[in-house]
């Protein structure tokens, strides 16, 4: 019989699951960075030129910035110079379908579950799939686009729809946002484009799956999702990468724009490869993430479930500017060995009658350390706002760390807002009360953890809630010590 | 079917259990009595397989099986169980959905197939009339913000479900009022048979007025030093435990 230390070296030392590496022929540019690669990049893709003029009004934007400070954890050291701006997987010519779409890209994604083959896939979900930053391939593009939605890559979008692109690009995160987010406007590769157009509710779940795989290359995508008046999607965002000694950098920047009573669901489960128990290698995960409720009554939310990572840092956030809209925050961030998350939300209330709801759980095994960060901001117009925030901590064995930031400004007397906050422990008598029953270990963590994130794997469309629950047991197996 | 020899067991370095010889027969009930920190829920925690406890000499033999070299899971699905003398809370994990895993690691264990969710409702209907136990109850989180009372009524609603072959009630009486006494006993009454051990903890001589034990043990300083029938509960709810203390001192002298 294993003693719980055994059983955590065991786990520990297991291997990620998706840390395989694809040998395929890549274009990767020369590491560096500077205006050369960005025209190249531009150039590559084919961009007008008021596309580079923004790429390029991101860089003077960047070069200007230094990296924020106020993070709860030591800022790495990140030489982006030393990166390779642009990879993408050789293909000869323009793919007209995805049978031609090179069999060794079909396989790594059949191999991470996500069969890009139309009659393989999941009923109900259309799946955009990038690869290093490029997208490989997308599939139901043309049933929905009988409804006259557009989801396609950000490449294709500018090609196609460049006045919506256009139109929306950088208005909910400008390219002078932060640091992340200016290096992304000058550099981003590709990504997800979504519009759906007044009156139509998106008939499946669109899901972008986001691959890292080449070495040395940051990972910088960038998705729009626009929901005209009166429509509804519910968006999914995956992610895996293989296992390196090195970190490498995600910087992705989505923006959502809601019209007039228009809903985005959003939601996302990510699991970068975390790095080994050391904390050697991983993915940095920083990415600006956020919505605006252009429209009255129109309504964002976000559901997360962080797992993976070196780093996680990122609050994906809400600018309730129409009347009566709403926003929320569903957030499950797990961090164990050495991992680290500062992760939350920000939610500006700017019309009147706005409402926000914040769940937050967060857990922390091994060594890992979380931050919870959140921001309630309630602007002089915001009459009757109201906030609920519920932000809760787990902690698993004695090493670990949790840490909570609420940050409320109220410019509004009429403004309600709610905060509650608890921390607590898987104990050993709480194991062992449910071994004498008969249940081992690892199913009495999952049977904890489960319980206590449930109320933010609800929010997720059904296949995904049961994906995410088996990707949080699997995480944390063996973590009780 | 379970027979304790030598048992000697310490924790954090402190011995605990000094020597314990037990046997219990299949369908026997056995009372443990014994003053405040003598080592009874230590030997139950010993028996559940709680790991803080270092067994450092003696054998404990179930049903055939050397019960030390199992780990607690697998003692639960071999049969043992232990109602707790302070059941601990799980939040968000409701009753029902615990008690389910439970079974079902059982039978899994057992080699029975997952129990129907129609078949585990019935179950759960039947149990939970049989020892009166709030229905309420059990759609919440397990424990949590239960009165003292209802912790052990819980303990004793999942024994039901369970249907282990050897259980052990560490005072599962005290923190229960006159009417629940009762109840629970009436419960505990009609779960025996001549299948199943009982070894019951507990200060009073009240409950075993309800639960009539084949023999009595007092466990003194981690020893059994007097064993006996009913009786002899009732002759230390009058006299103490002075008058053993004292018996055992002249004999060691
Ligand atoms: N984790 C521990 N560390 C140190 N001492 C312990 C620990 N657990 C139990 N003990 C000690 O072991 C002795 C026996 O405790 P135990 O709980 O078995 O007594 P008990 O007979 O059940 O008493 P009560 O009638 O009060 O329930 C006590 O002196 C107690 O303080
Ligand atoms: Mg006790």
């Amino acid at each position: 019989m294993m003693n719980s230390n055994e059983i955590i070296d065991d786990i520990a030392n297991k291997e990620y699951e998706f840390g395989f590496t694809t040998d395929i022929e890549m274009d990767i540019a020369p590491p560096g960075l500077n205006e050369d690669i960005i025209r190249f990049i531009s150039a590559k893709k084919n961009e007008p030129e008021w596309l580079l003029e923004w790429r390029l009004k991101g860089f003077a934007a960047f070069k200007k910035m230094q990296f924020p400070k106020w993070q709860h954890f030591e800022m790495p050291e990140l030489d982006l110079q030393a990166l390779s701006y642009y990879a993408a997987p050789k293909k000869k010519k323009q793919l007209n379908s995805l049978d031609e779409v090179d069999p060794e890209l079909l396989a790594t994604f059949e191999k991470l579950g996500i069969p890009l083959n139309e009659q393989k896939a999941l009923t109900g979900v259309a799946v955009d799939a990038v690869f290093d930053s490029v997208s490989v391939a997308t599939t139901f593009k043309g049933k929905l686009k009988e409804m006259g939605v557009i989801f396609c890559s950000f490449g294709e979008a500018v090609q196609e729809y460049p006045d919506l692109v256009k139109k929306y690009l950088g208005t909910v995160v400008p390219h002078s946002d932060n640091i992340f987010a200016a290096l992304n406007s000058a550099v981003f590769s590709d990504g997800s484009f979504t519009y759906i157009p007044k009156g139509v509710r998106c008939p499946m779940e669109l899901s972008t799956y986001f691959r890292i795989n080449a070495q040395n290359t940051g990972q910088f995508e960038r998705t729009l999702i626009v929901a005209d008046e009166g429509s509804y999607v519910s968006y999914l965002e995956g992610c895996t990468a293989p296992m390196r000694d090195e970190n490498q950098l995600h910087a992705a920047v989505v923006e959502l724009v809601a019209l007039d009573h228009a809903e985005i669901k959003y939601s996302t489960v990510q699991n970068w490869y975390p790095g080994d128990k050391d904390g050697k290698g991983g993915i940095y995960n920083f990415v600006t993430k956020r919505g605006i409720c252009k429209g009255n009554a129109s309504k964002i939310s976000w559901t997360q479930v962080e797992t993976g990572s070196a780093i996680t840092w990122k609050y994906p956030s809400v600018i309730l500017q129409g009347d009566y809209s709403e926003g929320e925050f569903y957030s499950v961030a797990v961090v164990r060995n050495k991992q680290i998350a500062d992760t939350g939300t920000k939610i500006h209330h700017i019309g009147k009658g706005t409402k926000s709801r914040i769940i937050s759980k967060g857990i922390s095994a091994g060594r890992g350390d979380n931050s919870y960060r959140g921001l309630v901001a309630v602007g002089p117009r915001a009459d009757n706002a109201r906030n609920f925030t519920q932000c809760d901590s787990l902690l698993i064995g004695n090493d670990c760390g949790s840490h909570t930031f609420p940050y409320i400004e109220s410019r509004n007397k009429t403004a309600m807002i709610e905060h509650e906050a608890t921390t607590s422990k898987i104990g050993e008598d709480q194991i062992f009360y449910l071994n004498a029953r008969g249940i081992d270990t690892e199913k009495a963590v999952a049977l904890i953890v489960n319980g206590y994130v449930k109320e933010v794997l609800n929010q997720l469309p059904m296949e995904f809630a049961v994906e995410a629950q088996k990707l949080l047991s699997i995480t944390l197996e063996g973590s009780v010590g | 079917m379970l027979t304790i020899k030598n048992l000697h067991a310490e924790v954090e370095g402190k011995q605990i259990l000094k020597g314990i010889n037990l046997e219990i027969g299949k369908g026997e009930t056995h009372a443990i009595m014994g003053p405040n920190g003598s080592g009874k829920s230590s030997l139950a925690s010993v028996l559940a397989g709680r790991d803080n406890y270092t067994v450092t000499e003696g054998e404990v033999w179930f049903n055939g099986k050397n019960l030390l070299d199992l780990s607690p899971e697998d003692r639960a699905r071999e049969g043992v169980f232990l109602a707790f003398q302070y059941p601990v809370e799980i939040p968000g994990v409701s009753n029902l959905n615990f008690l389910k895993t439970a079974l079902n690691e059982i039978r899994t264990y057992k080699g029975l197939p997952a129990i129907e969710g129609r078949d585990f409702l019935k179950l759960t209907k039947e149990k939970q009339q049989l020892v009166d136990f709030n229905a309420n109850l059990m759609n919440r989180s397990l424990n949590e913000g239960f009165s003292g009372g209802e912790k052990k009524r819980n303990e004793i609603f999942q024994l039901a479900m369970l249907d282990p072959q050897l259980a052990i009630l560490d005072e599962t009486d005290s923190g229960l009022d006159i009417d629940a006494l009762r109840i629970v006993s009436n419960g505990v009454n009609k779960l025996r048979d001549a299948e199943k051990s009982f070894v019951v903890i507990t200060h009073y001589q009240r409950l075993l007025e309800y639960i009539v034990p084949d023999f009595v043990h007092v466990l003194y300083n981690g020893r059994i030093i007097k064993t006996g029938t009913k009786e002899l509960a009732l002759e230390l709810e009058e006299r103490g435990y002075d008058w053993l203390k004292e018996e055992l001192h002249l004999k060691e002298a």
